[in-house]
């Protein structure tokens, strides 16, 4: 098998000025995308649910920023093995935590919410 | 041996080197992914229990914003410090001497790393002192549970960091020490990312 198919980091990259060019922008970015989402909360700038969704996507730009700018995944255009991993794990995350809320918010709806329809579950009348 | 075959069986045995640092990367990085599971069951308990707070104090009330930015920003740079380490290391194998270079900036990484670990004991130990231990809700049982387990993470790769500098002081740069820096890179990565995850549902979604 190629050693291709195993190399993660571009090992050439890490060495040259762009690595160094690509930490600093990463670092600067991240900071700004922390400093904006907290002063945001901090001084209530929105309501609520707009709020929710900007810190939300401040939060996901700066996981996309860090993957980028920290982790230097090796790029070059080929079926990579370590990019069906993180998929395969996106995935599963994405199900597990969707998945979780959705069924923890119906029980608490129907354990909360008790109706003469929700009380009389199981109970076939003569 | 003529020297052009030593020379083929030289680049042979770095080629060699190089695909079993690579697929131990490559190994390192599946570990990962699944301890992204981990975190990502972790991460659903806790958006499933952060309402019950049985009476107790809601997140709102317990942290201290600016304290938990400054948290933030330290664990954000031991990141990008860690990058420097990395980044002179890999200059070292173009046949300049950065050993000093690297071993500082690891250490300047340690530090950050161990000043963020500190924050966070002394969150747990203020939340304990008064009170609002894992016990007293499904919310802090929760809390307690992701925080906790990112801060072992930390404590385990601030462990293994001393061990990389020791092993670079001790040997310089390798192709052993490259290998260990790159993996541990990517594990010092990876926590950070965890912790914006941390820092926006737990700590920002908290105090809305």
């Amino acid at each position: 098998m190629d050693t291709n198919d195993f190399k993660i980091i571009d090992e050439e990259y890490e060495a040259g000025r762009l690595a160094l060019r690509s930490y600093v922008t990463g670092f600067v970015l991240s900071i700004i995308l922390t400093l904006i989402p907290y002063f945001i909360v901090v001084n209530k700038m929105f309501g609520v649910q707009s709020m929710v969704v900007a810190i939300v996507l401040f939060g996901v730009t700066q996981l996309f920023v860090q993957v980028v700018f920290f982790l230097h995944l090796h790029k070059k255009f080929k079926p990579k093995w370590n990019m069906v991993i993180f998929t395969f794990t996106v995935l599963i995350v994405s199900i597990l935590v969707v998945g979780t809320l959705w069924i923890m918010s119906n029980l608490n709806y129907n354990t909360m919410h008790r109706t003469p329809a929700t009380l009389n579950e199981g109970y076939i009348p003569q | 041996m003529n020297t052009e075959t030593l020379n083929q069986n030289l680049t042979a045995t770095h080629e060699a080197h190089q695909t079993r640092g690579a697929k131990a990367l490559f190994g390192f990085w599946t570990y990962i992914m699944s301890d992204v599971l981990l975190f990502g069951a972790i991460f659903a308990s806790y958006a499933v229990l952060h309402d019950n707070i049985f009476g107790g104090p809601s997140a709102k009330e317990l942290f201290s914003m600016p304290f938990v930015l400054v948290e933030t920003l330290v664990l954000l740079a031991s990141s990008f410090t860690f990058g420097l380490a990395s980044l002179h290391a890999h200059h070292h194998a173009e046949g300049r001497n950065c050993i000093p270079k690297v071993v500082k900036w690891l250490g300047i990484t340690f530090l950050l790393g161990a000043v963020f670990l500190g924050m966070e004991l002394f969150e747990f130990a203020k939340l304990l002192e008064e009170g609002n231990g894992w016990q007293r809700s499904g919310f802090l049982s929760a809390f307690f549970t992701l925080v906790g387990t990112h801060g072992l993470h930390v404590t385990a790769g601030l462990i293994w960091m001393g061990s990389v500098t020791a092993q670079v002081v001790r040997h310089g740069i390798t192709e052993r020490t490259i290998n260990k820096i790159s993996t541990l890179g990517l594990f010092w990565h990876f926590l950070d990312i965890v912790w914006i995850f941390i820092f926006t549902f737990v700590y920002l979604m908290g105090a809305i």
